[in-house]
Parts: C-alpha cells; sequence; structure tokens
C-alpha cells in the first residue's frame, strides 16, 4: 500500500482522536457529576478555597481542604479518577465554618474541582492540579 | 462487617459559647474502593464508608457523602460552634449496612 498525502492526514487524525477518547470520557463523567449537583445552573468562580499540595508522593492519601464561607454545601471532584465522584460536605446550622479537611486517593496527575453551593442558591467552583507521583487506585 | 473498624474523636474538653471548636475525626476502615484486583485477577468488591454525619444535641453540624475516592481510615476535620454543654454524636455508615457511632461530651464554661 502507497502511502499519499491524504492517507497520511487521516490516519494522523484518527490517532489523535483515539488519544483524546479517554479525556472526553472522564470529562463527560465530571460534567455529568456537576450538572447532578447544580441541576444545570451556571458556576462561578470565587469565594471558595481549595488546598492541596502541589505535588503527592503518594496518590493513596493527599490531604485537601476546601473552604467557602457562606455555603450549605461543596462537592468535590477528582477528574482523572476512574470515578470522578470523591465526597460531598452539606453544612448543618452548627458549623461554625464551612469547611473540612480529608484525605484521598488520586489515581495520578490531574484536576481536583470543588463546587460550592452557596445558602442564595448560587453555584461558585475551583480547581488545582495535583501532580502525583504514584497512584492510589491499584490495579 | 469489617474488622477493627474503630471510630477516634478529638473533641476539646471545654469551650465558649458560640466559639468555633476544631473537630478532628478518624475511623479505622479498609475502605475498598472497588477497583483493586486479587491475586487471581478478580475485582474485590466495594466496602466503604458511604456517609459520615456529625450531630450536637439532635443539630446538625456536618453531613458528608464519602466515595470510593475517599482514603483509607477517612479522616474528616471541621469546625463546630456549640451553643451550651452538651455532646456530639459521629455516626459512621458502611456500605454493608453497618452503623457505627461514638459520642464525645463537650463542656461550655
Amino acid at each position: 500500500m502507497q502511502l499519499t498525502r491524504r492517507g497520511a492526514l487521516a490516519l494522523g487524525a484518527g490517532f489523535a482522536a483515539t488519544m483524546l477518547l479517554p479525556f472526553g470520557a472522564a470529562q463527560a463523567a465530571v460534567d455529568e457529576a456537576l450538572a447532578a449537583f447544580t441541576g444545570g445552573a451556571a458556576i462561578g468562580e470565587g469565594g471558595i478555597t481549595l488546598t492541596t499540595p502541589e505535588i503527592a508522593e503518594n496518590g493513596n492519601t493527599v490531604p485537601v481542604t476546601v473552604s467557602a464561607p457562606g455555603a450549605v454545601s461543596i462537592m468535590l471532584l477528582a477528574a482523572g479518577n476512574p470515578n470522578p465522584g470523591v465526597g460531598t460536605f452539606n453544612f448543618g446550622p452548627l458549623a461554625a465554618s464551612q469547611s473540612a479537611t480529608t484525605r484521598i486517593r488520586l489515581a495520578g496527575t490531574q484536576q481536583v474541582i470543588a463546587v460550592a453551593k452557596m445558602a442564595d442558591g448560587s453555584f461558585v467552583r475551583t480547581a488545582n492540579e495535583v501532580k502525583v507521583t504514584i497512584g492510589g487506585c491499584g490495579g | 462487617m469489617a474488622e477493627n473498624v474503630k471510630p477516634r474523636v478529638r473533641v476539646p474538653k471545654t469551650a465558649k459559647a458560640g466559639e468555633a471548636v476544631v473537630i478532628k475525626t478518624l475511623i479505622s476502615h479498609p475502605m475498598e474502593s472497588g477497583q483493586r484486583k486479587d491475586k487471581d485477577g478478580n475485582l474485590i468488591p466495594r466496602q466503604i464508608i458511604n456517609r459520615f454525619t456529625c450531630e450536637f444535641e439532635g443539630e446538625m453540624v456536618l453531613d458528608a457523602t464519602l466515595e470510593p475516592a475517599i482514603s483509607t481510615n477517612p479522616y474528616v476535620e471541621f469546625e463546630a460552634k456549640v451553643p451550651a454543654s452538651g455532646s456530639f454524636k459521629f455516626t459512621w455508615y458502611d456500605d454493608d449496612g453497618s452503623v457505627y457511632e461514638t459520642t464525645e461530651a463537650i463542656t461550655v464554661s
């Protein structure tokens, strides 16, 4: 088979599409989780702080702190995990501050996303990139 | 029921009324994610703590939904305000239906 210029281009495009596919699937799962949490409402920026290490040596326990004054609930997502959901914190009337710290698993270097639902029904989000040396989802 | 499940909670003994107190909780639990495989290549079934709640005298402080991405021995730290003396009630809900509970008293001076 002779490789024509057109054939080579098509091949290249096909290869690029396959490479993008896993990323696309993960993105769809994240979008789905976001839509389930917000009910399709627009998500703003600001008013939420996510503290993560820049580099996590062990993806099995990555300390994460999230804080959003005035929030009623905060959802955490890990965009690169097999399932993007990490957890949701719902704050009751006796919570002194709308913040929580926990330890999470990350399968690899990826974005950690936090979305907060404010008392007035609006949503804000923030995201941090965490570099992971050893992934934490077994296998 | 997972073995050796032991909740550990740290709450200050005393506080001023309305003051924010930091509460640290940890429960020893494998949090089997359902993604891992055993030696023969079979999936190990998921078994995690899927919900954690903290109440103070019946009023909610924190109600958290946990997913498999929470680490082994799930640790949660948060702040609560205490209007009067009383006790915190911590509850963990396991996938297999077990419920683990512990209470911790606090005195308001």
